[in-house]
């Protein structure tokens, strides 16, 4: 191999390379925290037992769960430009990793809801506990932990995913910055695998974070 | 702007082509994967512990890392050691890498569910390692983690729209070519998705369906 | 006093109670026994409006239970129901099982509920659990907790639906004994049970269901040493 590695420019744009990683935890955050809003309708409305709900909701989790997630942004960048409403790629990327997370955690709060048995709102019930401390006392604690290990899988999705913004154009987030380097010097393995570190640290922060939060908050 | 025509049969076609090329990469890199799965996980579950860690770890950077940057690392090293393979082998080779890291697991599942007592009652009755395993663990473990196989087939094929990025003209990548000339974007991406959606979501089903069935018992 | 007037009650086409009338006065403990599917722990269900009902009236000390008006949260602080699943909330420890109804339902701090909390896990045997979960006790512990549970309500009734039939044999006799003591601190109970010498022992009335209607009624003497109905006695030579 003749190929001669040259870091030093790499570690050069460090600095920038880093704000883009911000960039793309804070999309890859965002994205979760609407996702898991939304899921939480999408699971209700797929509970209520009423079509008008369960039929857009049931149309939602199928199409995130069974096209690609580079189609559902190309949806929102390409599609609804087509539309007249022109949505920019940072936009079309959130987006579309929010449509995408809320798909796939609908059917984890379904699977949740359904973990936690029957009887313990009765018991709940029985003690004088109003519907809502119910929820809010007994059941949803208890979902948190049956879907908490799905939810940090999904945050390392939502971290992944996010470098797809840069076929849509996006330069700002850590694969977006780290190509634009490329395209200036060419020097793309160096600024890509440079890039592959980066993203590992922040799928295992997320991944150990997640694993302290759980041994804090799930002690039974 | 008005570039040429309306969407046509020949552009239905085009994009079935591109369907094809999504499917054959899909099929190579899963049978890549779940060699290579097979292998690693049975290593996974039966190696002494701090080979089938090590071996963990390892696999585990290929699924805390965005697809579409091994993409371009295994691109770039294939022009770097002038290896010159066709950018389509490199996807199914970067695909396939990909996939084992998620087999391996599933194939380690498998065979942590397989009880203990079953399988030393399998030994008790003479039969070896290989017999065992081959006889009594990988059958039921095969069961336990079909539906979770399906889902990672479903997966990569999701997954292969990302070759696009390296110049391969599949399902997503032909959807744009056809856009370019009929500049019918929501259209074009909607039959596009639909072409997704027939491929996936039947198998998906029917995976969902044989957990379902099999997980009750 | 509860009273309970010529219910019915029905899931789908399945008639489970077909016209029940039964009271229990202050400090009286009631055992309800029978085959399964005969509608006793329906029964009970209906007391506290667990269950709704079809027809008939159910009032305690004077509340119709299944009235609209009815505030059943209201209620059910008055009406302790322990489970045969005992149902204890996993997620939290032993003391903030029994602490968190006084707390959230009667508005106490959580000094006084936890004082409470102690006073009613030391009566059922539990004072050195009090910091762990309950999947680190036994059966016949969380049993005891769930009685616990629903004692720092200070409830005037107490209903037990089959409260030991998932226990293991060994682990029963702690959770009868326990319900022993509050019949003698002059609890009323009402008690569907399958220990026939325990509903004998400290029963003032035993009720016999049968195919959703109470068969036949009486002192544990009269039930169990001459029962009227010939389904009784067949009843009784087969349960022991």
């Amino acid at each position: 191999m003749d190929y001669q590695f040259q870091w030093r420019p790499v570690l050069r744009s460090l600095p920038e390379m880093l704000w883009g990683a911000l960039q793309t935890i804070e999309i890859a955050g965002l994205a979760m925290l609407l996702g898991t809003i939304l899921a939480i309708f999408l699971a209700l409305a797929k509970r209520s037992g009423k079509t008008y709900l369960s039929l857009p909701a049931d149309m939602w989790i199928e199409t995130a769960r069974n096209t690609p997630a580079l189609f559902q942004i190309y949806m929102l960048f390409f599609g609804l430009g087509s539309l007249g409403l022109q949505v920019g790629s940072y936009a079309a990327l959130l987006l579309g990793i929010t449509f995408n997370n809320a798909g796939y955690l609908a059917e984890t709060f379904r699977g949740g809801f359904a973990a936690v048995p029957e009887t313990q709102t009765r018991a709940a019930r029985s003690l004088g506990m109003g519907a809502v401390q119910t929820q809010w006392h007994i059941v949803i604690p208890q979902m948190l932990r049956a879907v908490f290990h799905a939810m940090t899988n999904q945050m390392v999705w939502s971290v992944l995913m996010s470098s797809l913004g840069v076929i849509v154009g996006l330069t700002t987030d850590l694969t977006g910055v780290t190509q634009e380097l490329n395209v200036v010097t060419y020097r793309t393995f160096e600024y890509f695998f440079v890039a592959a570190c980066l993203y590992y640290l922040i799928s295992k922060a997320f991944t150990l974070s997640a694993r302290v939060v759980a041994w804090r908050l799930f002690r039974y | 702007m008005y570039f040429g025509g309306s969407f046509s049969w020949g552009d239905f076609l085009f994009l079935l082509s591109g369907a094809v090329t999504t499917l054959s990469i899909t099929l190579l890199a899963v049978v890549i994967g779940t060699v290579l799965g097979v292998l690693f996980g049975l290593v996974r579950a039966s190696a002494p512990g701090w080979i089938g860690n090590s071996l963990g770890a390892v696999l585990d950077v290929f699924r805390s890392v965005p697809l579409l940057i091994q993409l371009v690392l295994f691109n770039s090293f294939n022009s770097m050691l002038k290896l010159n393979w066709p950018t389509f082998t490199v996807g199914c080779i970067c695909l396939g890498i990909y996939a084992s890291a998620f087999c391996t697991e599933i194939v380690r599942s498998g065979v942590d569910a397989v009880p203990q007592t079953t399988r030393r009652a399998a030994r008790s009755l003479g039969l070896s390692w290989r017999q065992e395993l081959t006889s009594i663990t990988l059958p039921i473990a095969t069961r336990v983690v079909f539906p979770s196989w399906i889902g990672l087939t479903l997966g990569v094929m999701k997954d292969t729209a990302l070759v696009l990025w390296i110049g391969i003209v599949e399902l997503l990548r032909s959807s744009q070519i056809v856009t370019s000339r009929v500049q019918e974007p929501l259209l074009i991406l909607g039959i596009t998705g639909l072409i997704y959606f027939v491929m996936s979501f039947p198998i998906a089903r029917l995976g969902n369906q044989l957990e379902k069935k099999w997980g009750t018992q | 006093m509860i009273a309970i007037e010529n219910v019915h009650k029905q899931f789908g086409a399945l008639h489970v109670l077909k016209g029940v009338d039964l009271s229990v006065k202050k400090g009286e403990v009631l055992s309800m026994i029978g085959g399964s599917g005969s509608g006793k722990s329906t029964m009970l269900m209906c007391i506290n409006g667990l269950e709704g009902i079809l027809q008939g009236r159910i009032t305690v000390d004077g509340v119709e239970v299944h009235a609209k008006a009815t505030d059943l949260n209201k209620l059910r602080r008055r009406i302790g129901i322990v489970f045969q699943q005992w149902n204890a909330f996993p997620h939290l420890t032993v003391l903030e099982n029994v602490t968190l109804a006084p707390r959230k339902v009667l508005g106490k701090s959580k000094e006084e509920a936890e004082a409470i909390a102690i006073e009613q896990l030391s009566h059922v045997g539990l004072k050195e659990k009090i910091g762990v979960f309950p999947s680190r006790l036994s059966g016949g512990q969380q049993q005891r907790m769930a009685i616990a549970r629903a004692l720092a309500m200070s409830p005037d009734y107490m209903l037990f639906d089959e409260v030991t039939s998932a226990l293991d044999p060994q682990l029963v006799g702690e959770v009868l004994d326990t319900m022993r003591m509050l019949s003698k601190e002059g609890m009323t109970m009402i008690v569907v049970t399958h220990e026939m010498r325990f509903a004998r022992e400290v029963s003032d009335r035993v009720a016999f269901f049968r195919e959703g209607r109470i068969h036949e009624i009486g002192t544990p003497e009269q039930i169990f040493e001459s029962p009227e109905k010939p389904e009784t006695a067949a009843f009784l030579k087969s349960s022991t």
